[in-house]
């Protein structure tokens, strides 16, 4: 509208109301054409930035994708919202922001199937959920089989998957080439591709998303999200059980408190006396320079230590090991993306010529058998959810769900049950080792 | 990240194999308490600073050290062998 000053037309179209009703709003077409009038200048903040009240029903320690889908289905579902997740940093810019996205469910165990293919079904339509698009892509991930001992356990996978109704279906070279066209088949490769297990309805999410999304739909439930807010300390009382936290914004009093911090796990439980069976690692990723659309799923290879997908923005997005060593630093060796590198160029000739554009690090919790640990611990009140290591993205909105459900109840849903941290003792362990070496 | 292994001097670590939490204790043979034996086989320190790790000088003299590295800086504080060399080596060398 040609004549009318911007900022008239905003308050024509919204009298008086700024902010408050804003971050209520819900996104749909009609609030997007009201803003595009004002050039997209007056979106209001999607969450609120509150101070810490003196105390809460639950604290949870992390402001992760997990953490903020705990505190989302803890208010939608349980109606528990007398909540704070108290974040160090800023939301989200831990391993939820540092992540190369690949969301998929076709692990070896029943155990993990059920948890992994519970946060498959919440994918689907995450975004109708949320009201927010977390960018769910269905693209496909195929995982490569490289050497007879890649080939058995994939088709082992496959197996087991398809007899616990979880999609996985096995493919030829020649195969994986027509649903992959950039990939080299060609025998004389140091490790030819013999054959990929693919599961269709795996693929990418954006993680930022995830994360904002979980966080604007928590926010509209009066949960209050802390920021720059380090937990230092956990006190408990005479009986043992947790009292609260100290925190470097004062004392906050909690009557429970779901640890749910990543790579920081161990420090955390620390404070709390609980001896935990994780190591924090460095693990990298990179992306490319942006080019247009050439790549059309997201391939794996756990034996040449690479896998590789294409944004929406068109950079690729390659994830590569971890270090051999364990370390907080967010950094890792430059050997560990430079190899990775290698093994692209020879799978992908195309690509021998693309510029890389950023590399960077997290710090990754990694348990004995490669499967998370969600429940109670031996401390009242304190309850835990880690070591989803090098894999946990693509777990968040469910094992924000079953976490939720744990912390509300006392007592974990029956997906998560297995998922104890006695189960280092019992020896009932969840090896998914061979299935995630490097992967995710 | 560089290593000074008491028997070669300054290496990069690329020559070295990484052996994990050098403070685990393994129980006595007879030792039944399960809680203990756990503790040996899964718990591990991962502290935020300084920790103490085992080495493998694979591409040198072969010697297992232990060193003393702060996880978030990579800084070494101390470098000691392991092994039938450990006394001689440790008495003129110290370290870092
Ligand atoms: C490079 C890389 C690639 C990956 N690729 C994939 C992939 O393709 N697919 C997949 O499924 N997974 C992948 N992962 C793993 C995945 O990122 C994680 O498992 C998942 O994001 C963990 O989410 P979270 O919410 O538990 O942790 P985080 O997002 O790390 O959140 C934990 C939060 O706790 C906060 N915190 C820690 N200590 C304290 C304290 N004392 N007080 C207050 N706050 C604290 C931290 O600041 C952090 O924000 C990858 C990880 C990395 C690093
Ligand atoms: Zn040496």
């Amino acid at each position: 509208m040609p004549g009318v000053p911007k900022r008239r037309l905003d308050l024509w179209l919204r009298p008086g109301k700024k902010g408050r009703q804003r971050q209520m709003s819900r996104f749909n077409f009609w609030e997007l054409a009201k803003n595009a009038l004002s050039a997209h200048e007056n979106w209001g903040r999607q969450w609120r930035a509150p101070e810490p009240k003196g105390e809460y029903d639950v604290v949870i320690i992390g402001a992760g994708g997990h953490g903020l889908a705990t505190a989302y289905y803890l208010a939608k579902e349980h109606g528990v919202t007398n909540v704070a997740v108290l974040e160090k940093g800023w939301l989200g810019g831990g391993n939820t922001g540092r992540n190369t996205t690949i969301v998929r469910s076709n692990y070896l165990w029943e155990e993990s199937e059920g948890l992994y293919d519970h946060a498959m079904d919440l994918w689907q339509n995450l975004s109708q959920e949320l009201n927010y698009n977390v960018m769910y892509s269905a693209r496909g991930v195929m995982m490569l089989a490289h050497t007879i001992h890649d080939v058995q356990v994939f088709k082992r996978h496959v197996y087991a998957n398809r007899l616990a109704g979880v999609q996985n279906e096995w493919l030829t070279a020649e195969e994986a080439k027509e649903y992959c066209p950039p990939l080299n088949i060609s025998k004389n490769m140091r490790y030819p591709v013999l054959g990929a297990a693919l599961q269709r309805k795996a693929g990418v999410a954006r993680h930022d998303a995830v994360a904002w999304g979980y966080a604007r739909g928590a926010d509209k439930y009066g949960v209050d999200i802390i920021q720059n807010c380090a937990v230092t300390g956990i006190r408990r009382g005479a009986d043992g059980a947790v009292e609260g936290v100290e925190t470097s914004r004062g004392f906050i009093r909690a009557k429970k408190i779901g640890v749910v911090a990543a790579g920081h796990t161990t420090t955390v439980m620390d404070m709390a006396g609980v001896r935990m069976p994780l190591e924090s690692y460095p693990l990298q990723a990179l992306v490319s320079e942006p080019v247009k659309p050439c790549f059309p799923c997201v391939v794996m290879s756990n034996t040449i230590h690479a896998y590789m997908s294409q944004s929406d923005k068109g950079e690729l997005v390659i994830g590569a090991g971890t270090d051999q060593y364990i370390s907080y630093s967010q950094t890792g060796g430059l050997q560990i993306p430079a190899h990775t590198i290698e093994a692209i160029c020879e799978l992908f000739p195309m690509f021998r010529r693309m510029r890389m554009l950023r590399n960077w690090g997290g710090t990754v919790d990694v348990t004995p058998d490669r499967s998370p640990i969600i429940g109670k611990t031996p401390v009242p009140g304190l309850f835990v959810n880690c070591g989803w290591g090098t894999g946990g993205f693509k777990a968040t909105p469910g094992s924000g769900h079953v976490f939720a459900h744990t912390l509300a109840k006392g007592e974990p849903h029956p997906i998560n049950a297995p998922f104890t941290l006695d189960r280092y003792r019992t020896g009932r362990l969840i090896d998914e080792a061979a299935a995630a070496a490097v992967a995710h | 990240m560089l290593i000074h292994c008491p028997a070669c001097g300054p290496r990069s670590h690329h020559e070295f194999t990484y052996g994990g939490d050098a403070t685990i204790v393994r129980p006595a043979p007879d030792d039944t308490d399960i809680a203990r034996w756990q503790a040996f086989v899964y718990d591990r320190e991962n502290p935020r600073g300084d920790h103490q790790e085992l080495w493998h000088h694979v591409f040198g003299c072969r010697h297992w050290l232990k060193v003393t590295r702060n996880v978030t800086t990579h800084d070494i504080s101390a470098v000691e062998l392991l092994g039938p060399h450990a006394k001689d080596a440790n008495a003129g060398e110290a370290g870092r």
